[in-house]
C-alpha cells in the first residue's frame, strides 16, 4: 500500500503560484482560504528559495493529536482527512500543525463545508467517494479517480511532487544525485545539521 | 495584501538552502517515466496521463443530477508563448474541471497559476455580457443589431468624410492565426494600412532586428531546446514569471550541466533560479553585449570559420568592440570587468550556448541595436543555428508569434510580404479578389504602398498638427479589438487623444480598462462589442518556438458574445464587401465557405481559412500546416520526443497519417504543400540537417554582393546534403532553369511557376524541386549580417535613454537626430533628450516596468479571475531600502510615483533589495485607477475587474525605436514620495 507524501523541490521551485491556483480551481475554493500556499525565503536577494506549503499529511500528526472532538482520521494510504461533520471550528489543530496547513473559512457557502478545511491531498472525505456531499464539503476526490493531486500535477517546473513516498523519493534522489550535491530540501539541514553554510542574508539586514 | 511579494528585504535566514549552486551532468527522470512512476504511486497502477472516459463519468458522479454529455476538448492556454496544453472537460456544454496534458512535448502537463486556473474562464462573471455604448456619461445596453448598425455607419460616415486612413484598428496578438489572418484582409478592404496588434510594443525591434540580421525574426530554437545548452543567458527576459513553465525545460537543462546566468536591472525570480546573477543599469545593454564582445575578440575566443563562411561585416563590430574596453563598460553599465568576463567566458567555453531575452531588450528607444548586438554576439560564437545554442527570443501572448507571422501588421501583407505592388497582386489571387477593386478602396495607390500608424504611437495620430502627419487626416476612429490601453506609454497623454476621437470601439470579452478611460475622459463616443475568448472558437496558435498548435473549440461563446471572424464578417456585410472577404467567386462559390455560429449565425470557416493561408504563404512556410496535420498532431502528442520534438514513429488512429519524422506543431517554417510532408524546422539555420530533416540556412535576401564582398555563403558552407555546396541565392524560375532543374517540376507546375519565385508560385513546385530533389534551401543559403547597412546604426551603438539617469553620458553617447517622418509621423529624439538633460535632478530614481506570474498583459482578464486576484491585490511598486529610507517611505504603504510627464501614480511601495539603489520597479498589469482615483464606477456595471489598480504606463515617458516604433518602458526616470 502507498504511503502519500508531498515534497517541493526547491531548487526548482518558482513561486509561480501554479500550485495554489489549480487547487482553488479544482476544488473551487472560496477567496481568503488557501489550502496551498508558496512560502519564499530571502525575497528579493541572493538565496532566495521558495517551496510550496500545505498539509504534510504527517505520520504522527499533530493535529490528530490534539483535536478535542477527534475528528481527524488517516487513510490506509497515510493521508490525514477530517469529518467536517464532527470538526467544532476550535482552531486547536491551527496551534498544532507546524505548517500553518487548517483553514478557516471565514464565511459564505464555503463555510458550510465545515469549521475548518484543508488539504484533502485530493482524497476527499468521510463521505463516499465521488458523492455530492464530499465535493461540497472537501472538494474533488482525485485519488479515487486514480489521479494525483491537482498542484502536484500541475506543478510548472515538477518542482512539487505528489504521490507515493517511495516513488517521489526514488525521483528526487535522482535529481540529487544529477546535481552533484546534497540534498537541499527543506528540512534536511534540521535533521542532519549543515555546518557549512554561512547566512544568506547580509548581517544587519531586517529579518 | 500582497501573499506573493513578499515582506521589506529578506527575512530570516535559512542558511542551508542557501549553498551555491553546481551542476554536473547526470540523467534525469523524464516525464513519462515520472508519470509511470507517479501512477504506480495511486491504487490499481492506473495511468495518470488520460483518463479514461469512464472514469471521468465517474467524476462528475459527483455533481451531475441527470448525466448529460462529457466531452474533453483539447486547446492551448491563452495566456503565454510557451503553448501549455489544456484538457478541458465539459458536461452539457459546461466547463467543469481541467486536467493536466502530460503527453504535450512543450508543458509535460505543467502550468503557472494562469494555466492552472484557467477554467474560470467557463465561469467569466465579469465580463462584457452584451454591446453597451456610452450615453451622457453612462453605459447603455443595447442589441447587436443596433450596435452593428450604428458602429459601421459612423465609420463609413468618417471614411467617406476624411478617407479611410482616419481610421485606426488596433488587432489582437490573442486572435488566433485565422483571425489575424483575416482581419489583415478585412482592413485592406476597408482601405487603409492603419492596423497593428501588440507585436508592436512587444517584439517589433526584434522582428526588425533579427530578420534582418538573418532571414526570419523569430526565436531560431525552443524552449525545450535548452536542454541541449550548456550555458544560458537570461539578459531582458524574467521567465520565472513570465514564461514560467519555460523553466521547466531550463531547470532541466541546469541539472544536467548547463550553467544559467541572469544579467538584468532587477534580481528577479529568474536570478534566483540562475548560478549567477550580475546587475545592470537599465539601458545600458549595448554597452554589456559589446562588453563581452570585447573580451571574445581579445582573447580569441571567436568561431573564426563560422565567421569566416557564415558572417558578413563581423570585422566592422570588431572595430566597434575594440572601442568597449572595461572601463568605458563599467562606466555605462555599472558592470565591473571580472563580471562581464566571466559571462562572456562562460557563454564562450561552454557552448552551444544560447541568449534568452523578452522585453527587457526590445522596449527601448534603441531596441533594435540591443537585439542585433545579441545576434551578432551569438554569431561571434558560432552559435546560431545549432541545437542547444541560438537566440531563444521568448514571445508574449500566447499567439503574439502567429499575428506577428500572418496578422494586422501596418506594413506587411501577410507572411511579411511587404506591400509592394506585387505583394498585393500575390494576395489578391489568393483572395480571390481582382486588385483593382482592392486598389479603390484605398485613398491613393501611394497609400496602399505606405506602412500605416503603429500602436504606440496612435495618440499621436490622433493630436499632432495634421500638417506634421504624412496622410491626409488625423486619425477620428480607433477600434480596440482584443487589445489593452494601458499597454501603452503616455497614458497621461491617451486620455486626450481619447476626448479627441470621434469613435472609439472596443472589441473584447472585457470591457477593459479603455471602457473605463473613455467614461473617464468624456460622455459618449465609445460603444463596447462582447468578443468571445479563444476558448470559446477553434483555430491554430502559433507559439514562441514557432510550433503551430490546434485548438478545439471548449465552449460556445458566452453571455451575448460573438467570435472575432463572425463579427468581422458581420460588420463586412455592413461595409459591402463580406463576398471579397469570403472571396466569391463569378461561379457564386466562395474561397472561404461560411459555417454556422453562434446562434446559427453565419461565421467564416476557420479550416477554410487555414487553408488559404496554407496556399499564399510561402514566405515563412505557413503552407505546410494543413488543418489535417495539426489535429493529427494534437492528437498524439505522446509520440513527440521532449528534447528534440520529433516524432519517433507514429500514426494518428482517425485518419492514418503518419507522424514518424514529424516536428511537434511542425515549427515553421514547414515549407511547401502539405503533401510535400516537410517536417517543420525546431532550430533555424541549422546546416548539421538536410532540407527534409528541417535544416536549414541563413537567408539571402539581402543581395549576393556588397561593395566586392560576397553576401552568400562561401564554399562548403550549406545545409546537409545540399546539391549546391556553396553559398546561392533564392530560387526562382530563372535559377531553375538554369541549374536544368526545370524538368523536374510537373507540367502543372510549370503552368504556375512560370515568371515566379518560390514565394509566389502557387503550386509549390520550385520549393519542392529544390528541397526535395536537390536538398537546397528555396530562400537561398547566404550570411548573416552583422552589419545591417539599411539601419540607422549598421552597427549597433549604445545610444543613452531620452530620459537618462546620466546626463554626463548623453554627450558621450547621444541618441539619434529628430526624424520628420516615421511611420507617418515625426519623432523626436535630440529634441526631447536635451530639453529633459536635467530631469534626473527632479526625478533622480530610474523607472523599470515588467511582469507578474499571476497577471497578462494589460490584466483585464486575469485581474478578473479570483483565484488569480486574489494572489496580487494590489499595485505597488518595488523601491530599494535605501532610496525608500531617503524618503521617509516604509514597507506597504502608499507613494505617490511621479515622472517628468507630472503624472502621478499611487501605488503601495515594496521594499526590497530586489532592485538596486536608485532603480523603482513597477508591474505594468494593473489599470482602472487613473492618478489615485478608483475608476470602478466608469466600468459597465458588473463587469470591472475584481483589482484594479494605477496602470505605471499612466506615468512613463516619450520615448520609440528609430526603425519600428516600440516604445519605451524599461528605462525612464522618476521621483517618490509618501502618499
Amino acid at each position: 500500500m502507498a504511503r502519500m507524501k508531498f515534497l517541493c523541490d526547491a531548487e526548482r521551485c518558482i513561486e509561480c503560484n501554479g500550485c495554489v491556483t489549480a487547487c482553488k480551481q479544482e476544488h473551487e475554493i472560496p477567496w481568503g482560504v488557501n489550502r496551498r500556499r508558496v512560502v519564499t525565503l530571502n525575497d528579493g536577494v541572493p538565496g532566495e528559495k521558495s517551496i510550496s506549503v500545505a498539509c504534510m499529511h504527517c505520520s504522527d500528526a499533530p493535529c490528530m493529536a490534539v483535536c478535542p472532538v477527534d475528528c481527524f482520521y488517516k487513510t490506509s494510504e497515510g493521508i490525514v482527512l477530517h469529518d467536517k461533520d464532527l470538526c467544532i471550528g476550535c482552531g486547536y489543530c491551527f496551534y498544532a500543525c507546524p505548517f500553518g496547513a487548517p483553514q478557516f473559512p471565514q464565511d459564505g457557502a464555503f463555510g458550510l463545508r465545515g469549521k475548518m478545511d484543508k488539504c484533502t491531498f485530493c482524497a476527499g472525505g468521510p463521505e463516499t467517494d465521488h458523492s455530492e456531499a464530499e465535493y461540497k464539503k472537501y472538494g474533488r476526490n482525485r485519488l479515487a479517480e486514480g489521479k494525483l493531486p491537482a498542484c502536484a500535477e500541475m506543478c510548472s517546473t515538477k518542482a512539487l511532487l505528489g504521490g507515493d513516498a517511495d516513488v517521489i523519493s526514488d525521483i528526487y534522489r535522482n535529481r540529487v544525485m544529477k546535481r552533484g550535491k546534497g540534498s537541499e530540501v527543506w528540512g534536511w539541514g534540521t535533521a542532519y545539521g549543515k555546518p557549512d553554510a554561512k547566512p544568506a542574508t547580509p548581517p544587519g539586514a531586517k529579518s | 495584501m500582497l501573499l506573493t511579494r513578499k515582506a521589506s528585504t529578506a527575512s530570516a535566514p535559512s542558511s542551508r538552502l542557501s549553498r551555491t549552486v553546481a551542476g554536473y551532468l547526470g540523467n534525469t527522470i523524464d516525464r513519462r517515466a515520472f508519470l509511470k512512476r507517479s501512477g504506480l504511486a495511486v491504487s490499481a497502477g492506473v495511468a495518470v496521463s488520460q483518463l479514461p472516459f469512464s472514469m471521468m463519468g465517474k467524476a462528475r458522479a459527483a455533481d451531475k443530477v441527470d448525466g448529460g454529455n462529457i466531452e474533453v476538448k483539447r486547446t492551448v492556454c491563452t495566456h503565454c508563448s510557451v503553448g501549455c496544453a489544456i484538457d478541458a472537460v465539459v458536461q452539457n456544454g459546461v466547463w467543469i474541471r481541467q486536467e493536466p496534458v502530460f503527453d504535450s512535448p512543450i508543458n509535460l502537463g505543467a502550468h503557472c497559476a494562469k494555466g492552472a486556473s484557467i477554467r474560470e474562464h467557463g465561469h467569466g462573471e465579469h465580463r462584457l455580457k452584451y454591446p453597451m455604448k456610452l450615453v451622457d456619461g453612462k453605459w447603455k445596453r443595447l442589441s447587436w443589431d443596433d450596435a452593428l448598425k450604428e458602429v459601421s455607419d459612423k465609420l463609413l460616415a468618417i471614411k467617406k468624410e476624411s478617407g479611410p486612413d482616419a481610421t485606426f484598428w488596433i488587432g489582437s496578438s490573442k486572435h488566433n492565426n485565422e483571425q489575424s489572418y483575416l482581419l489583415r484582409k478585412f482592413v485592406s478592404f476597408f482601405g487603409t494600412n492603419n492596423m497593428d496588434h501588440q507585436a508592436r510594443i512587444c517584439h517589433s525591434t526584434t522582428v526588425a532586428g533579427v530578420a534582418n540580421t538573418w532571414g526570419y525574426g523569430a526565436m531560431t530554437n525552443s524552449y525545450n531546446d535548452e536542454q541541449n545548452s550548456k550555458c544560458i543567458l537570461f539578459f531582458g527576459s524574467n521567465a520565472a514569471e513570465a514564461h514560467p513553465v519555460s523553466m521547466l525545460h531550463t531547470l532541466h537543462a541546469k541539472e544536467n550541466g548547463a550553467k544559467v546566468i541572469c544579467v538584468d536591472p532587477r534580481f528577479t525570480r529568474t536570478a534566483a533560479k540562475a548560478d549567477k546573477y550580475y546587475r545592470i543599469r537599465s539601458g545600458a545593454d549595448v554597452a554589456f553585449l559589446m562588453g563581452m564582445l570585447h573580451h571574445i575578440f581579445k582573447n580569441a575566443w571567436e568561431d573564426k570559420e563560422y565567421i569566416k563562411a557564415r558572417v558578413y561585416g563581423m570585422d566592422k563590430v570588431r572595430e566597434e568592440a575594440a572601442k568597449w574596453t572595461p572601463d568605458k563598460v563599467e562606466e555605462v553599465t555599472g558592470m565591473k570587468e571580472a563580471e562581464v568576463l566571466d559571462v562572456a567566458e562562460s557563454m564562450a567555453k561552454n557552448r552551444p550556448s544560447t541568449i534568452v531575452w523578452a522585453m527587457g531588450q526590445t522596449q527601448h528607444t534603441n531596441g533594435n541595436a540591443i537585439v542585433r548586438a545579441s545576434c551578432i554576439f551569438q554569431l561571434a560564437l558560432g552559435n546560431v543555428g545549432v541545437a542547444g545554442g541560438g537566440c531563444n527570443i521568448y514571445r508574449g501572448h500566447d499567439n503574439v508569434q502567429g499575428a506577428t507571422d500572418v496578422g494586422p501588421n501596418p506594413d506587411s501583407l501577410p507572411g511579411y510580404y511587404g506591400l509592394l505592388p506585387g505583394s498585393w497582386a500575390h494576395f489578391a489571387r489568393a483572395w480571390g479578389v481582382d486588385i483593382e477593386w482592392i486598389k479603390k478602396q484605398f485613398a491613393t495607390p501611394a497609400m496602399m504602398e505606405k506602412p500605416g500608424i503603429t500602436v504606440s504611437r496612435w495618440i499621436d495620430a490622433v493630436l499632432e498638427n495634421n500638417e506634421n502627419l504624412d496622410q491626409d487626416s488625423n486619425l477620428r476612429a480607433v477600434v480596440y479589438w482584443g487589445h489593452a490601453p494601458n499597454s501603452q506609454t503616455r497614458g497621461a497623454e491617451m486620455i486626450a487623444a481619447m476626448k479627441k476621437l470621434d469613435l472609439l470601439v472596443v472589441i473584447d470579452p472585457y470591457p477593459s480598462a479603455t471602457a473605463a478611460m473613455m467614461a473617464m475622459a468624456r460622455p459618449d463616443g465609445c460603444y463596447l462589442l462582447p468578443a468571445a475568448t479563444q476558448l470559446e472558437c477553434e483555430g491554430s496558435v502559433t507559439a514562441s518556438n514557432r510550433s503551430i498548435q490546434w485548438r478545439e473549440k471548449v465552449i460556445e461563446p458566452m453571455f451575448e458574445s460573438r467570435t472575432d471572424h463572425m463579427i468581422m464578417y458581420q460588420l463586412a456585410q455592413k461595409f459591402g464587401f463580406a463576398d471579397q472577404l469570403l472571396g466569391k467567386q463569378a461561379d457564386g462559390k466562395t474561397k472561404i465557405k461560411l459555417a454556422k455560429g453562434k446562434g446559427g449565425m453565419d461565421e467564416p470557416d476557420i479550416e477554410d481559412i487555414l487553408r488559404e493561408i496554407n496556399r499564399s504563404i510561402w514566405t515563412i512556410g505557413y503552407t505546410g500546416h494543413s488543418p489535417e496535420r495539426l489535429q493529427a498532431h494534437m492528437r498524439n502528442m505522446h509520440v513527440f520526443d521532449v528534447k528534440t520534438l520529433r516524432a519517433k514513429g507514429g500514426k494518428d488512429a482517425k485518419t492514418g497519417y503518419v507522424l514518424d519524422g514529424d516536428y511537434f506543431g511542425l515549427p515553421w517554417p514547414c515549407y511547401g504543400t502539405p503533401e510535400l510532408k516537410h517536417p517543420g524546422s525546431p532550430v533555424l539555420y541549422n546546416t548539421e540537417l538536410n532540407m527534409m530533416d528541417g535544416g536549414g540556412n541563413f537567408r539571402a535576401n539581402f543581395g549576393v554582393e556588397r561593395d566586392g564582398v560576397n553576401l552568400l555563403a562561401e564554399d562548403g558552407s550549406h545545409s546537409k546534403g545540399a546539391d549546391l555546396t556553396t553559398g546561392y541565392p533564392e530560387f526562382d524560375h530563372v535559377l531553375l532553369k538554369k541549374l536544368g532543374w526545370w524538368d523536374e517540376l510537373t507540367e502543372d507546375e510549370k503552368k504556375a511557376a512560370e515568371g515566379k519565385n518560390w514565394k509566389t508560385d502557387s503550386s509549390g513546385g520550385i520549393i519542392r524541386v529544390a528541397m526535395k530533389n536537390h536538398g537546397c534551401h528555396p530562400f537561398g543559403n547566404a550570411k548573416a549580417r552583422a552589419v545591417v547597412w539599411n539601419f540607422p546604426d549598421p552597427v549597433p551603438l549604445h545610444r543613452e535613454p531620452l530620459f537618462s539617469p546620466r546626463p554626463d553620458l548623453i554627450d558621450k553617447y547621444p541618441t539619434h537626430d529628430d526624424q520628420k517622418n516615421r511611420w507617418r509621423m515625426p519623432v523626436l529624439f535630440k529634441t526631447v533628450q536635451q530639453a529633459n538633460k536635467n530631469a534626473v535632478k527632479q526625478y533622480p530614481l530610474i523607472m523599470t516596468s515588467g511582469r507578474l506570474v499571476e497577471y497578462e498583459g494589460g490584466g483585464d482578464e486575469t485581474r478578473s479571475n479570483p483565484w488569480l486576484a486574489e494572489l496580487q491585490q494590489e499595485m505597488f511598486a518595488e523601491i530599494n531600502p535605501k532610496d525608500a529610507n531617503d524618503r521617509g517611505v516604509r514597507n506597504n504603504e502608499y507613494i505617490w510615483v511621479e515622472t517628468p510627464t507630472k503624472a502621478r501614480l499611487k501605488v503601495k511601495s515594496q521594499v526590497t533589495e530586489r532592485v538596486g539603489p536608485g532603480t523603482v520597479f513597477l508591474p505594468f498589469h494593473f489599470a482602472g485607477w487613473f492618478e489615485g482615483r478608483d475608476l470602478l464606477d466608469k466600468y459597465p456595471e458588473g463587469a470591472a475587474p475584481i483589482v484594479r489598480g494605477e496602470a505605471v504606463n499612466t506615468a512613463t515617458t516619450y520615448g520609440y525605436d528609430i526603425v519600428t516604433m516600440m516604445q519605451e518602458t524599461k528605462t525612464t526616470l522618476c521621483q517618490i514620495s509618501k502618499a
